[in-house]
């Protein structure tokens, strides 16, 4: 039986990594959906009535069911549609790129973006310490095509919404080389891998667009 | 299978620690419990667990899972043809669980713990209205999930009673030290009535730590916040 669109709607912000890695995971898996782009600053009432909790974007509708926190919806894709699996079944495999994808928002996102912006204890210094925290990733993805393995999986959809596509748009408009080749290159040889899947390209907010946002947030941020 | 199969580095009074403790007794999975002393962190923590260097971790042979839900998912799954399932099968019902889990952690312990550090009234005020959202909000969560059962998992304890439940004896602690019933059986009676369910538990009564040992061991690590 062939989805409707209508069954599944997404709310979403075009700059989010969180509300493009759920749009990644939708592609992938060849869900047809409805996309409805959501003005995080005036928040809509749908907004505000399907995330209470968190007023946040990503927001998936599944039939009427609600879901919001972007690895609780990316696990419940995997759930639903069995194509393309997202989530390794071995056990302890699960229990890593459960364990990464958290390192990498809740760590590596605020150490490599926030942080440095603010440049609290010197500029030099917050980059040291962002990229002591990129080494774990570059070895954990050392001799692997993706995170995944062979083929994109549920660390590679959140780190590479979050890295290549989010952060490093971020560190261009700062005059920032957080990863370069020469000490990372299996992280940027697993970004050359990303470019060249068609579902990735075809979820990456557009890049002069994003960094001229990106530019703006780190304003916000900056102390003054 | 030999006991040293299974190691747990933790500590009696940690709640994060207490949450795989729980797992592994409703799989019966024997173990071995590592106990680190406060103040310091051994050389097998910090090998086993590089990223964080906290506590819990659990060794599975040479395997070290780190996170504390992440582990006690990483328990379900591996043991589990042993003891009920701890996360419903329904994908939905599966998200609900952790989602919550994740709320529980970001935002209701946060507001907990900066409980217990609060200062002046107004700083008080803000966090006692901050706790009593978050309540609201599991309130209905375990009306939603438990479906008439007495645990948010059902008719067992799972994922998310053991996310919530293993703050229970701090939470305890936390309404001796600021004169607060932070939950109020007038208020939250579904959750108060899930809270002595959960402390009942056989799987559950052997990690929980008394009160009063908590206490004392809370004046330590708090300082006495300014009046």
């Amino acid at each position: 039986m062939a989805e409707k669109e209508e069954d599944v709607k997404l709310l979403g912000f075009w700059a989010s990594p969180f509300s493009r890695r759920v749009e990644m995971a939708l592609k992938l898996k060849g869900v047809p959906y409805e996309y409805l782009e959501q003005d995080i600053v005036n928040k809509s009432p749908l907004l505000l009535q399907l995330n209470p909790v968190y007023k946040k974007v990503p927001v998936l509708v599944h039939k009427g069911k609600v879901l919001s926190e972007s690895h609780v919806v990316l696990e419940y894709i995997d759930q639903i549609w069995k194509n393309n699996p997202i989530l390794p079944q071995d056990p302890y495999e699960k229990a890593m790129a459960l364990f990464w994808a958290k390192f990498v928002d809740e760590q590596v996102g605020p150490v490599a973006f926030r942080y440095v912006a603010k440049a609290e204890k010197g500029i030099e210094v917050a980059i040291k310490e962002a990229q002591e925290l990129f080494m774990f990733l570059e070895k954990e993805v050392t001799g692997k095509d993706f995170f995944g393995g062979e083929t994109i999986g549920f660390l590679d959809l959140v780190a590479g919404s979050m890295i290549p596509f989010c952060l490093a748009r971020g560190w261009e408009g700062m005059g920032i080389d957080m990863i370069p080749e020469e000490k990372f290159p299996e992280l940027n040889r697993w970004i050359k891998n990303l470019k060249e899947i068609e579902i990735v390209r075809e979820c990456i907010p557009p890049r002069e667009k994003q960094i001229e946002h990106m530019k703006k947030v780190v304003e916000r941020i900056k102390p003054a | 299978m030999a006991r040293s199969d299974v190691k747990l580095i933790g500590a009696w009074a940690s709640p994060f620690v207490m949450r795989p403790r729980i797992a592994l007794n409703l799989k019966s999975v024997p173990y071995e419990f590592l106990q680190e002393t406060f103040g310091s962190k051994s050389e097998l923590l910090l090998k086993s667990n590089p990223v964080h260097k906290k506590i819990p971790v659990l060794l599975h042979g040479d395997k070290p899972v780190c996170e504390s839900n992440i582990i006690v998912e990483y328990i379900d799954d591996t043991w589990s043809s042993s003891g009920p399932s701890m996360l419903p099968s329904d994908p939905y019902d599966r998200a609900m669980a952790r989602f919550w889990a994740a709320y529980i952690d970001e935002k209701w312990f946060v507001a907990l713990k900066s409980f217990l550090k609060a200062g002046g009234e107004e700083e008080k005020k803000a966090v006692i209205a901050q706790l009593e959202e978050g309540n609201a909000f599991l309130e209905k969560a375990f009306i939603d999930c438990s479906k008439g059962k007495p645990f948010f998992n059902g008719d067992n304890i799972g994922y998310l009673d053991i996310a919530l439940g293993c703050f229970l004896a701090w939470l305890r602690v936390t309404e001796l030290a600021v004169s607060h019933k932070i939950l109020d059986e007038a208020k939250t009676p579904s959750l108060s009535k899930w809270a002595e369910n959960f402390c009942n538990d056989p799987a559950v009564k052997p990690v929980m730590p008394e009160t009063a040992k908590l206490a004392e061991f809370a004046k330590k690590i708090f300082p006495k916040p300014q009046a």
